[in-house]
C-alpha cells in the first residue's frame, strides 16, 4: 500500500512538473518601471487578438507572432507610448482583426447595434401580437380590427346572449345528471 | 392581401440568414486581409542575406512589378512552395525574398540546396520588417507594382492554381500598367 502510494505521488509530481514546464513556455520575463505599466501591459495583451490564431489574445498565445507582439508592446510601454498609440500601431499593421474591443464605425455598426435592433424588433412583434389579441375585448377597438364576431347589432347581441344562457343551463343540467349517474353506481 | 404578404416575412428572414450563412461557407476565417494594400513598402534598412555587408531598403524593390515572398527555413509550407517560386523565376517573374526570423546560415544552405528564385533576400532576423508589413506567419507573399506599392497580399503557399487564378491576372495587370 505504501509503495503504491509513493508511486502515485511520484506520478503526480512528474505530471505537475511537466504541466508547469508547459505553462512556463508562454510566460515572458519582462520588467516594468512600475505596477501601472505592468497592469497596462496585462490589459493590452488581453484585449489584443493574436493575428495568427483565430481565438486567442496575444497574452495567451504561444504563436511566434504573439511573442513578437508582446515584445513590441513591452518596448512601446517602455518608450512611454499611450494605450491608444499602442493599439493604433497594431491596428495599422494588422487591421481591426486584432481588436477584441472593436471601435464603432461604419463597418462595425451592425456588429454593435445589430443585436439590439433584433431585440427591439422581437419585442415590437411581441407587443403587436399581444395588443392584437387584447383589442377585441376593448370597446371601440372592434370596428378597427374588423373582427366579424363583434360587429353585431343590438338585436343580434340579445339573441346571442339568449343562446349562450340556454347552453349554459343545459350544460349544468347535463353535468348534474352525469353526477347523479355516477353517484348511483 | 397585405396580411398574406406579412406571412412571407419569416421566409424572407430565413432566406436572408441562409444567404449570409451560405456566403460564410466560402469565406476563409484565416484571411484577415491586409492594411498595407495601396501603401508603399515600409521603410527599412536591413542586410542582404546573400551579402551581409550590403544594406537593402525600399528603393531596391522598385523598377518592375514583383512578388515579395516572406519565407523561413523553419516553415514547412515554404518548402512546399519553393519549387513553384523557382518555376516562376524561370518564367521571368521578379521574385524578392524576405528571410523572416531565420538563421542566416540555414537560409543560405536552403538556397544552395533547393535553388534560389530570389533576385535578392532581405535578412529580417527579428521580424521587425515583418511586423511593419503586417506579417503574422510564413509564407506570405506581397504583389508590388513598379513603384514599390503593395497591391495584393496572399497568405499561404503559392501553387499552380493560386498563381493561375489569383496572382497571374493581377501580375499581368501590373505589367500592363508599367508598360512592359
Amino acid at each position: 500500500m505504501k509503495r503504491l502510494l509513493s508511486k502515485r505521488w511520484l506520478g503526480a509530481g512528474l505530471l505537475g512538473l511537466s504541466l508547469s514546464l508547459g505553462a512556463q513556455a508562454a510566460i515572458d520575463t519582462y520588467e516594468f518601471k512600475d505596477d501601472g505599466d505592468r497592469a497596462r501591459y496585462r490589459t493590452l495583451t488581453e484585449e489584443l487578438r493574436c493575428p495568427k490564431c483565430q481565438n486567442q489574445n496575444i497574452a495567451d498565445s504561444d504563436a511566434p507572432i504573439a511573442m513578437d507582439l508582446r515584445r513590441e508592446i513591452h518596448r512601446m510601454l517602455g518608450e512611454g507610448k499611450s494605450d491608444d498609440e499602442i493599439v493604433d500601431y497594431l491596428v495599422d499593421r494588422y487591421g481591426d482583426f486584432v481588436r477584441y474591443n472593436p471601435p464603432v464605425n461604419a463597418r462595425t455598426w451592425l456588429l454593435w447595434y445589430g443585436p439590439w435592433l433584433m431585440l427591439g424588433g422581437g419585442l415590437g412583434v411581441l407587443a403587436l401580437i399581444v395588443l392584437r389579441r387584447r383589442r377585441p375585448a376593448a370597446p371601440g377597438g372592434a370596428a378597427a380590427s374588423g373582427n366579424a364576431g363583434s360587429d353585431l347589432s343590438a338585436e343580434e347581441r340579445a339573441r346571442l346572449d339568449q343562446l349562450l344562457k340556454n347552453s349554459v343551463h343545459k350544460n349544468s343540467g347535463d353535468q348534474s345528471s352525469v353526477d347523479n349517474t355516477k353517484a348511483d353506481k | 392581401m397585405n396580411r398574406r404578404l406579412l406571412l412571407l416575412l419569416p421566409l424572407v428572414g430565413f432566406l436572408v440568414l441562409a444567404g449570409f450563412l451560405y456566403k460564410g461557407l466560402s469565406l476563409d476565417p484565416k484571411d484577415i486581409g491586409s492594411t498595407m494594400i495601396g501603401k508603399p513598402l515600409p521603410a527599412f534598412s536591413l542586410p542582404s542575406l546573400e551579402d551581409p555587408a550590403r544594406s537593402l531598403g525600399t528603393a531596391d524593390f522598385k523598377g518592375q512589378p514583383a512578388l515579395v515572398n516572406v519565407w523561413a527555413t523553419w516553415c514547412p509550407t515554404c518548402r512546399a512552395e519553393h519549387q513553384m517560386l523557382n518555376r516562376l523565376a524561370g518564367q521571368g517573374v521578379a521574385v524578392y525574398g524576405i528571410n523572416y526570423k531565420d538563421d542566416g546560415d540555414a537560409a543560405r544552405r536552403w538556397l544552395t540546396e533547393l535553388g534560389n528564385p530570389y533576385r535578392f533576400n532581405v535578412e529580417d532576423p527579428q521580424g521587425s520588417l515583418g511586423i511593419n508589413l503586417g506579417v503574422y506567419g510564413a509564407p506570405e507573399t506581397f504583389l508590388i507594382d513598379k513603384d514599390g506599392i503593395i497591391r495584393h497580399k496572399f497568405v499561404g503557399a503559392i501553387d499552380e492554381r493560386v498563381w493561375r487564378e489569383q496572382l497571374a491576372p493581377l501580375y499581368r495587370e501590373l505589367l500592363d500598367e508599367a508598360g512592359q
